[in-house]
């Protein structure tokens, strides 16, 4: 994993780290934290083109162009069970937005597995890799542009 | 009488409300246990005094495709603070998809002591009522469990082989019945090479027998939708399944609790074994 944003890396280092308990407690305080888009960035109701596809917890991605090159990646989660997205958002926002490009762009989608555990279902499983989907595809369509 | 046991089921005592939980969810010898799809559900807030039971961590073999042996059931019911005579009640997300799961797993230990809230976790979410993240303070109990005996309710790939021709039930969607799905709709493919159904299964989605609030219909709308329009009877066999064994657990909590049908099995290997077996056959 040396070729995907050192944020990421380390906090799934510490994830492997835990127990099953301890997982669904950190996920649960990130989950909390989640930070939904800003009105800067988009208002309801959200365009169809930054859904994310087959996500039941109705998760919304976008990317904003920085200074310095990178991404502030934004979430948004409307449906109020979706607490594994929540948490999702908020882990991809803190390891990804401002990290280079081409490391965004190489991260996996089954990383939610190291995520969440094995006790993620697939259904959400896959909701959430798209999650990751989208964010990686908006790396590398600006590394295309460049 | 209460609302419950106006709806005819045969055995109205595998269920209670979100009221009976309320009022009696902590009493000795009550052990509320919530049961979820989600992993995050419960740390996220659970009724005040609910335990966890994972279907995957808790009741799966962590190696073979198999459920856990009777010291590790001995194991999880004393760590939940349930003993022996312990009235467990089970909830959960998915309209009580995994509450039914666990509650059939304890069959085959013997724990018939074991009920479902009506509803699950959304009815009682949808009451306002009280979750809490504060964990219960359970103390390890003593609990003796018999061998595994999956002869009564499980029904194994050779047994569903030996029973077609009889009466069985497909409770995915129509879609996955059919074959043009491997999967339940926005779910992904689990890998079944084949599509399709076991020959002779009538399709009864699992929804069928759930009202919009996740609670179980009365007796009567259930008895037209399997026996008026699926041609089960009461005294027939009656093989269920699914995908893994999870929805077909939900369908076979109706048939055995709330119509009384005595000889019901749920197939857990369900269609991601069927639809890998080799030469068994398949109808679409």
């Amino acid at each position: 994993m040396d070729d995907i944003p050192s944020p990421l890396s380390e906090m799934l280092e510490e994830l492997g780290s835990l127990d099953r308990v301890e997982r669904a407690q950190y996920l649960l305080e990130l989950s909390d934290d989640f930070e939904e888009v800003p009105d800067s960035i988009a208002t309801r109701p959200f365009p169809e083109n930054r859904r994310v596809p087959k996500c039941e917890s109705e998760a919304f991605v976008w990317a904003q162009d920085q200074d310095d090159g990178t991404l502030k990646f934004h979430y948004a989660v409307e449906n109020p069970l979706g607490i594994s997205a929540r948490a999702m958002g908020a882990i991809l926002d803190e390891t990804m937005s401002g990290q280079p490009l081409d490391r965004v762009a190489n991260v996996p989608p089954d990383i939610v597995h190291t995520i969440f555990g094995r006790q993620l279902s697939m259904g959400k499983g896959e909701g959430l890799a798209a999650m990751v989907e989208l964010t990686t595809f908006e790396a590398r369509q600006r590394l295309r542009q460049r | 009488m209460s609302e419950i046991n106006s709806r005819g089921y045969a055995n109205a005592d595998a269920l209670v409300s979100t009221d009976w939980v309320a009022k009696h969810g902590n009493d000795d010898g009550v052990r509320i246990v919530e049961s979820n799809e989600d992993p995050l559900l419960y740390p996220s807030g659970h009724i005040p005094g609910a335990v966890e039971i994972d279907w995957a961590a808790d009741l799966n073999d962590p190696l073979r495709r198999d459920y856990l042996d009777r010291d590790g059931f001995a194991s999880l019911m004393s760590s939940k603070g349930i003993s022996n005579d312990t009235t467990v009640v089970l909830y959960g997300d998915r309209s009580n998809w995994w509450a039914c799961y666990a509650l059939w797993i304890f069959q085959l230990f013997g724990h018939t002591n074991a009920k479902i809230m009506d509803g699950g976790r959304m009815k009682w979410e949808a009451e306002g009522r009280e979750l809490t993240r504060e964990a219960p303070d359970v103390s390890a109990a003593n609990y003796s469990a018999p061998e595994r005996d999956d002869s009564k309710v499980r029904a194994f790939r050779d047994d569903v082989l030996a029973h077609i021709g009889g009466k069985m039930i497909d409770v995915r969607s129509p879609e996955e019945y059919s074959g043009e799905r491997l999967h339940m709709p926005d779910y992904p493919n689990e890998g079944a090479l084949r599509g399709g159904h076991i020959p002779g299964a009538a399709n009864v989605p699992w929804a069928s027998a759930a009202n919009e609030d996740g609670t179980f219909k009365d007796a009567s709308a259930l008895r037209d939708i399997y026996e008026g329009n699926a041609g089960l009877s009461s005294d027939d066999d009656v093989i269920v399944y699914c995908r893994i064994g999870e929805r077909s657990s939900h369908t076979w909590f109706v048939l055995t609790n709330l119509l009384g049908y005595s000889d019901v099995k749920n197939y857990d290997g369900s269609w991601t074994e069927w639809g890998n077996s080799v030469g068994v056959p398949i109808e679409k």
